[in-house]
């Protein structure tokens, strides 16, 4: 489906941004959002068109976990692993999504690319916790059931997002 | 499009006028807890009921108030999300909680074409039915100064900030002031950096004020990356137009005409009402040239953070900004001096600078009335864990650990007993129930070997294993060490491996001396603040808790039962039956004995799974 990048589709981004070395982070971050990932092919472009080498930003895209060399689940769950959330059990959330998508630690993402389960340090939710998001969606006072309960709901389309 | 201050007054006139047009006031709590659970939807739903009785629905501040309706509003954070989604009923300042899109229609009903107060809804304690927010015991002991407006006013409209006296500190130090004035009343306030370490903020407007640059720049800290902290989120999400007034305070008083807030990537929403604050600013004119005809330009920025709790650190977050690896470096020279694109910075974080405002209007003398001596003012920390309780509270300095989780917080979610509390994320420590009379400012939590940090508050009851958690702060922080420096690098990661080794039951003898031996190392040796203080948890569990440890290494025990490793399932011989249905259900078959007689676990066999406990029909089995 987005087997070919269209490197007009990622001047935009930089255009919209702003072709400046200063943005490097924000026209990563506006790839990512378009792509899901980072692809290997606009490294090239992006550095061109900024005029740094390729290395300056794969040093960037390496050093902050947000980033994503590889393509990322069309459902990206984040399983909040933050002091609270640990407290109030979200070891057993992460544990029970990983097993029904059978996932680990180091396979963050199903073959069919339509999950990727992942931890986050804090989402600020804590009054919630535990807490997953959605694509950024904030799924509150979660169970290992709960979460089974929405990644059916994610598979069979019925869920909100 | 405001021309000079005269124009400026006259739109807080009119934005006044309009506020106070209607008297019945719903404010829905639009903070991202309550949006989680479901405020968006009963917003919608009182509007539609609202307006399907005939009733006009202000959903914003009017040019020209009708002479008869209700205004409908989506406030910031009310910080109880314990008890969310919440619905704050005004002139009254009823509280209703827990509400549901079905309760709507009861509350249009009642409350608003009645006046009728809905008990069911109101908070509840023993009995006990509180009506008004100011009641709620939660509520009671909190001073609410950068939280002034939070679930008061539409986090989304400069008008509403405007009619309660927004921006007349920064008019105040536009032309009332001359910025050494600013900076002085900044310094005799005593307002002390919010984000961590305290530093006075005025001392640091001074120094960067003093430098001779031609750029100079004001960056707000939004990386609030401490886990269990939400207290930045809750003021850039709830009241937007209050931290900018103060970063704009800011750039007059010190000569910068550019400012950039950091945001961290998980708050969404605070970046999404930053950028709307941003645009309302600029559109009526208190940002950009010549703002108010003063001869003060001033541009603001956002920057989204990419996920590096390090981007905390003051010079990996101006790193960041300039689009590179947010790695800290050696100082000095420091960030007042060589800060972003090598100019003099002004760098204080979200809290900070939504105290500026009311200081600047109301000055120092009454900021300092509140709080402590040496540390003015109040602070907001965000109480969580096992807690009755959580949520997001402001509370004077100097205010006793004891009256912030008992009296706001309402004590240790389910009757449990009080064991711990840790302090300042990841970078703090923890205090015990023979700090329970401390007072929390700066100072005296310093001293008793924990610092007060962004202000996160993590309780945990008697349940909770201290080397675990010790095992958990040192787990993060490794993840999350740059690996620039030496120490931190391999410091951390030695650490984080005994711990490890300690909680799986390996622990040798010595190992509490290595701990605290590499701590001292890591803490007098890394470059950073990160570095500094990542042993900070470990050393103050082994402080209180030695035993704790001793317990693990020495004697294989885990004293609170949470250690997996470390536990030991027995069958009690005077409660066993010896029906043999924990054996059949054993996955190991670790499990054995004779019908009718006591069974015995074999501990070389057992993997801990615990199915056996649930299984056995006399609660013979014990996990010890």
């Amino acid at each position: 489906m987005q087997s070919t990048i269209q490197l007009a589709e990622v001047d935009e981004i930089i255009d919209r941004i702003g072709c400046e070395e200063k943005n490097i982070i924000s026209i990563l971050q506006g790839v990512q959002e378009h792509y899901r990932y980072l692809p290997a092919e606009v490294f090239p472009h992006i550095a061109r068109r900024l005029g740094v080498g390729e290395a300056r930003l794969f040093s960037v895209a390496t050093f902050y976990e947000n980033f994503s060399l590889e393509p990322k689940g069309k459902f990206v769950i984040k399983v909040c692993d933050g002091t609270a959330c640990h407290v109030r059990q979200s070891p057993p959330i992460l544990a029970r999504l990983r097993e029904e998508l059978g996932l680990s630690e180091s396979k963050k993402t199903t073959d069919d690319l339509m999950f990727t389960v992942e931890t986050v340090s804090c989402l600020g939710a804590c009054g919630l916790a535990p807490v997953i998001t959605v694509n950024d969606h904030v799924h509150a006072e979660m169970t290992p059931d709960k979460a089974s309960e929405i990644l059916k709901q994610l598979k069979e389309g019925t869920a909100e997002c | 499009m405001l021309k000079d201050r005269q124009d400026l007054k006259q739109l807080r006139e009119e934005c006044v006028k309009s506020y106070n047009a209607y008297t019945r006031k719903i404010l829905v709590c639009a903070g991202t807890g309550c949006v989680s659970s479901g405020s968006l939807n009963i917003y919608a739903k009182l509007r539609e009921l609202i307006e399907a009785k005939g009733i006009h629905c202000a959903v914003e501040l009017e040019e020209e108030p009708e002479s008869n309706g209700v205004a409908l509003k989506k406030s910031g954070c009310h910080g109880f999300c314990e008890r969310g989604p919440l619905v704050r009923i005004e002139p009254e300042g009823w509280l209703y909680t827990k509400v549901k899109v079905d309760d709507c229609e009861e509350i249009v009903e009642k409350t608003i074409v009645n006046g009728e107060h809905i008990e069911r809804l109101a908070f509840q304690k023993n009995g006990e039915i509180f009506k008004t927010q100011e009641e709620i015991p939660f509520y009671k002991k909190q001073t609410r100064v950068v939280l002034e407006h939070c679930g008061h006013i539409d986090s989304l409209s400069v008008r509403e900030y405007l009619s309660q006296g927004g921006y007349s500190a920064f008019e105040k130090a536009l032309f009332d002031m001359t910025p050494d004035e600013v900076i002085e009343e900044v310094s005799d306030s005593g307002l002390r950096g919010r984000g961590g370490g305290g530093f006075p903020a005025g001392r640091k407007w001074a120094q960067v004020k003093r430098q001779n640059a031609p750029q100079k720049y004001v960056v707000c800290n939004g990386d609030e990356g401490d886990p269990g902290a939400f207290m930045d989120r809750s003021i850039m999400e709830g009241d937007p137009h209050r931290m900018l007034e103060g970063m704009m305070i800011a750039g007059a008083a010190c000569g910068a005409t550019e400012g950039y807030i950091y945001v961290r990537a998980e708050y969404p929403l605070a970046v999404e009402r930053l950028k709307t604050a941003i645009a309302q600013a600029k559109e009526i004119g208190l940002l950009g040239k010549n703002i108010l005809n003063s001869g003060f330009d001033f541009e603001l920025h956002i920057n989204r953070g990419a996920g590096a709790f390090v981007c905390g650190e003051g010079s990996a977050l101006t790193a960041s900004i300039e689009g590179k690896r947010g790695m800290p470096r050696v100082k000095p020279p420091r960030t007042v001096e060589h800060g972003l694109f090598d100019s003099p910075t002004v760098l204080n974080n979200v809290e900070t600078y939504a105290n500026v405002p009311s200081i600047i209007s109301r000055g120092a003398e009454w900021f300092k009335s509140i709080g402590v001596e040496k540390s003015p003012g109040t602070k907001a920390f965000a109480i969580t864990g096992d807690i009755e309780n959580t949520g997001l509270i402001e509370v004077p300095m100097g205010t006793t650990l004891r009256e912030v989780i008992y009296d706001v917080g309402g004590g240790i979610r389910g009757g449990g007993k009080f064991k711990a509390v840790q302090i300042g994320g990841p970078s703090g420590g923890t205090l015990t129930e023979k700090d329970l009379d401390l007072p929390l400012d700066f100072d005296s939590v310093k001293k008793a070997g924990a610092m007060i940090g962004s202000g996160g508050l993590v309780v945990m009851n008697d349940k909770t294993c201290m080397v675990e958690v010790a095992r958990f702060f040192m787990n993060f922080t490794q993840n999350e060490s740059c690996g620039k420096c030496v120490p931190c690098r391999e410091g951390t990661r030695r650490m984080l491996e005994i711990l490890e080794r300690i909680v799986a039951g390996n622990g040798e003898p010595g190992d509490i001396d290595l701990l605290l031996e590499l701590a001292e190392t890591i803490s007098a040796t890394a470059l950073c603040g990160l570095g500094k203080s990542a042993a900070s948890p470990v050393v103050s569990t082994i402080k209180n808790f030695r035993d704790e440890y001793e317990a693990h290494i020495n004697e294989k025990r885990c004293p609170a039962g949470v250690c997996q490793k470390l536990k030991r399932i027995e069958i009690q011989p005077d409660k066993c039956k010896g029906c043999s249905k924990c054996s059949r259900g054993c996955p190991v078959g670790a499990i054995s004995g004779v019908i009718k007689s006591p069974f015995v676990i074999d501990q070389s066999k057992c993997i801990k799974c615990g199915a056996c406990v649930t299984t056995c029909p006399f609660h013979a089995i014990e996990v010890k």
